[in-house]
Order: C-alpha cells, then structure tokens, then sequence
C-alpha cells in the first residue's frame, strides 16, 4: 500500500492576557482545511502550559500569536520550557507585531518562523509543510 | 534508549510519541500493543457521550479533578470529528481543561476521528489501552458527540455516562436515537436552565416502563444488549440513575462521581464488569481479524485490471456485481 503522507498537528495558543482570539481562531480554521489536525488550547496560556499541552499531544509544530508586545520574554521561555521537557524538536513558530530586529533575534535563539501580520495563511501552510517534512527523527519505538 | 523502554520508565513524552505511532499505524504497532499488553488491565474506563455542547468536556475535566483528590491518575482522550472532505481537524475540548498539575497526574489526548464513524477513532480502544499500560487509575473518553448514538463507546468503556440538556427533547426522542440503551448513568446537565425537571421526570418514567419491559425478558434468560445486570439476578428491575448537574458551576459533580463509582462497585460484585470486557475482547479480536483480513484481501482479491475488467462485462450486460463478486471470491480462494 502507497504511505500516505504523515497528518500534521499543530498546536496554536495565544499566551498573555491580551484580547480575544479571533485571529487565531481564523488561522485555525485555515490548518484544518489544509488537513491539518489542530489543537487549540485557548487563551492566558502560560508558556508551561503550553509546552505540557505540546507534550501530551504530540505535535510537530507550536504556533503562537502575540500581540502583547511580550515576545521577548515569551518565545525564549517557550523554548527554554521545551529544552526542559526534552520536546525542542517541536517546532516553535509564530506571529504578531514583532520588530525585525527582534524576529532576528528570536529566530537565532531557535523560534523556527515568525510571520509578520497580513502574511498570507497559504505561506504559512506551505512553510509548515515543508518543516514538518524536513525534520528527521532517529527514534527506535522497540 | 527505546521509546518503549522509556515508556516503562515513566517518562510522558514516550507515552505521547507511541500514542502517535499506534494512531498512524506505524509498522509493528501491533506488536507494540502486543509488548504492553500484560501491564494493561487495572485502569477503569469511564465514557462520556452525548450531543455537542452538553457539557461533556467540562464535566470531564471536574470528574477528572475528583479523581484527582482520590488519589487516583486520570488519562482523558478526547475525540472531536476529522472533516471528510479536507482531512483536517478541529480539536477544542482542551479549552475546557482547568490548570492540572503538570506532574503526569494527568494526561489529555485529542484524537481525530480519521474517518471513523462511531463516535470515536479507530484507535481509541489501543490508545486506552497504552494509558492502562502507563498506569493511570481511570481513562475517561469523551465522544466526538453528534447526537445520535455512538455506539463505539459501548465497546471501549466499562461505564457510559449519557449527558443530556434540557434542550435535548423529550424521553421519546432520546429512545429513537438510541440514547436510552448504552447508558450505565444519566448526567442531566445545565440543570441551571429551565425544563429539567420536567425532562428528568419524563426520563425516569420512561426508564422505569423499559425496566419492566426488560425484567420480562431477562426471566426468559435473555441477556440483554448492554444492560449491565446478569440475566436473573436480583436487580434487573433497577433503573439507571439520573443526575443533574451544573458543569460550569461545578455543581453536583461529586454526586455524579459517588453514582459513577457506586455503579462500578455493583457490576464487579454482580460479575457484569468481568463478563463485559470478556464480551468487549471477544468483539476486539474479531476486529483485528477482520482488519487484518481486509487489508490483506482487498490487496489480493482483485487487480485493479481485474476489476476494470469486471465492471466492463457488468456495463455490456454480460453479468452483474453479484456473479461477479462470487466468481472473484473464487479466483482468490484458489490462488491461496
Ligand atoms: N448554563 C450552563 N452551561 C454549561 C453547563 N455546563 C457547560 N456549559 C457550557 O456549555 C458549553 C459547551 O460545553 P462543553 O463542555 O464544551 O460541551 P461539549 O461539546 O459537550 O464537550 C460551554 O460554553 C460551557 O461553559 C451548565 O451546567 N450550565
Ligand atoms: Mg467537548
């Protein structure tokens, strides 16, 4: 039988107490109509939470939305959180309105992507992916 | 180390990675499930159903928090539709999640049904049974919740708990879906709004009309469908308990749990609860037969030339799906 391509899951949460989540509601919709499976975990997420929800659910990709203006100290948390648990193969992507300087900075640190508002979803989609399939695993299971 | 050495070990994010393999169906996770198959066993599997928007993930997540203070470790699964057109899913059931304890106390998966139609995914029974194997206390299963009867739960759980609003219509109604027969307890929730006592009335009087119904034919030595009571025995006549709660409230979640465990402690005395998982293997070993078989007939029962082939002679009226289908169940039984 042909393999048919692995599903993608990804986890979306918007961290910090800004607002309300219709944008991510939106991009969540987008991931799921590219076949996607979706986990969305709601909003005031902590970044422990949001690690121990990529944990459990096994997800090849967190995306994370922020507004706040809070990136510099939310995204390296996140990463430190997965160094933590063991899961920075995860890949942590995200966006909002983040400076280009600092989208260079993060993206050093080891954010994989950050996308600037008005990005169009297809981009998105297609850069997520291409990641999924790049990454390699050498994990035995027995 | 391996994945399934770690697993042993403890260590959660193991326990999520074979989740994954055993949901894609990865070479050799039979054989996984089959290694684990001996630490499996203790868990209490807990089901929840009913219409979306009932209430079914925030009752879970208040039962899972009782479960909790008893000291015992909950694993959830959640399971929301895959879209038959794109593939995709949306799973939301963790929005209603409080802040757990991030010690593997507790575990929550949301599972995509992946074509399945049940109320749950395919591999929802092997999933279940590697959080048996990790040694949580109780699996609670939530269903993907369409209204009408998901009859996948029966054949997962030891318990069924049926939720309904009191937007749910009346007894009648809930008969004709099929609600009435797989539930071990009722949960009435958003008892808040108005029409729950009326519907709670109207449900019990019903139930108490199918018991009689029922005591009638189990004195014939019928066992019914999934009646957790032993054909004869005493308490054949006992309706099923109907409770009502506020989830969002947290209100009388603790009675729905005393109801949950106090029928759980009745079918292992009344020997229902042994009986049932013997029913339940039964049923699952025909399921990994027939799958198996399935998959290795479809690959060998006919070509795709072969088909093409077929439904050419059926198009010129030289014969039909039926002949057809013989003469090529024939063709397959002498090749092997
Ligand atoms: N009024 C009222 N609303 C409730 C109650 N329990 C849950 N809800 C709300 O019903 C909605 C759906 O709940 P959810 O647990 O997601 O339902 P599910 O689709 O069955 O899993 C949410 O907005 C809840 O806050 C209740 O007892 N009373
Ligand atoms: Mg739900």
């Amino acid at each position: 039988m042909p393999k048919k391509p692995k599903k993608i899951r990804v986890l979306l949460a918007k961290p910090g107490l800004d607002g309300h989540d219709r944008g991510i509601k939106v991009i969540a919709a987008a991931f799921r109509d590219a076949g996607m499976e979706v986990i969305y975990t709601g909003l005031r997420q902590t970044p422990e939470m949001i690690v121990d929800a990529a944990v459990q659910e096994d997800v090849d990709a967190v995306g994370i939305s922020i507004l706040s203006g809070a990136h510099m100290t939310l995204f390296p948390a996140i990463l430190d959180e997965m160094k933590r648990r063991g899961a920075d193969e995860i890949l942590l992507f995200g966006g909002g309105i983040i400076p280009d300087e600092d989208i260079e900075e993060l993206e050093k640190m080891g954010v994989a992507r950050l996308f600037t508002p008005g990005a169009p979803t297809d981009d998105v989609i297609n850069y997520l992916r291409k990641a999924v399939e790049a990454k390699k695993s050498d994990e035995e299971v027995m | 180390m391996t994945l399934l050495e770690r697993f042993e070990l403890g260590d959660i994010r193991a326990l999520s990675r074979l989740i994954s393999h055993i949901e894609n169906r990865d070479t050799d996770f039979q054989k996984l499930l089959g290694r684990l198959y001996r630490r499996a066993g203790r868990s209490i599997r807990i089901g929840v159903t009913g219409p979306p928007g009932a209430g079914k993930s925030t009752l879970v997540n208040s039962l899972a928090r009782l479960c909790l203070d008893d000291s015992q470790s909950v694993g959830i699964i959640a399971v929301d539709p895959t879209s038959p057109f794109t593939g995709g899913a949306l799973l939301g059931d963790r929005v209603r999640m409080g802040d757990f304890p991030t010690d593997g106390s507790v575990f929550f998966r949301s599972m995509a049904t992946r074509g399945a139609s049940g109320g749950l995914a395919s591999a929802t029974d092997n999933v279940a049974i590697l959080y048996d194997a990790f040694g949580f206390d109780i699996t609670l299963i939530e269903t993907v919740g369409v209204g009408q009867v998901e009859l996948d739960i029966i054949d997962t759980c030891d318990i069924v708990v049926v939720v309904i609003v009191p937007e749910s219509g009346d007894a009648v109604q809930m008969l004709k879906a099929g609600l009435m027969e797989i539930a071990d307890v009722y949960c009435m929730n958003k008892a808040d709004r108005p029409g729950a006592e009326r519907l709670v009335a109207d449900l019990r009087n019903t139930l108490q009309t199918q018991a009689m119904v029922r005591a009638s034919a189990t004195s014939e030595g019928k066992l019914s469908a999934h009646h957790h009571t032993l054909a004869g025995s005493e308490d054949s006549d006992a309706t099923v308990p109907i409770i009502q709660t506020e989830a969002v409230n947290n209100k009388n979640i603790d009675t729905l749990h005393k109801a949950i465990f106090d029928h759980l402690k009745k079918i292992r005395e009344s020997g229902f609860f042994e009986q049932d998982r013997r029913r339940r293997l039964r049923k699952k070993i025909l399921s990994i037969l027939s799958n198996r078989f399935q998959a290795e007939f479809v690959n060998g029962l006919a070509s795709e030339d072969e088909l093409d082939r077929a439904i050419d002679q059926i198009a010129s009226g030289q014969s039909n799906p039926y002949d057809i289908s013989a003469q090529l169940f024939e063709h397959f039984l002498n090749r092997n």
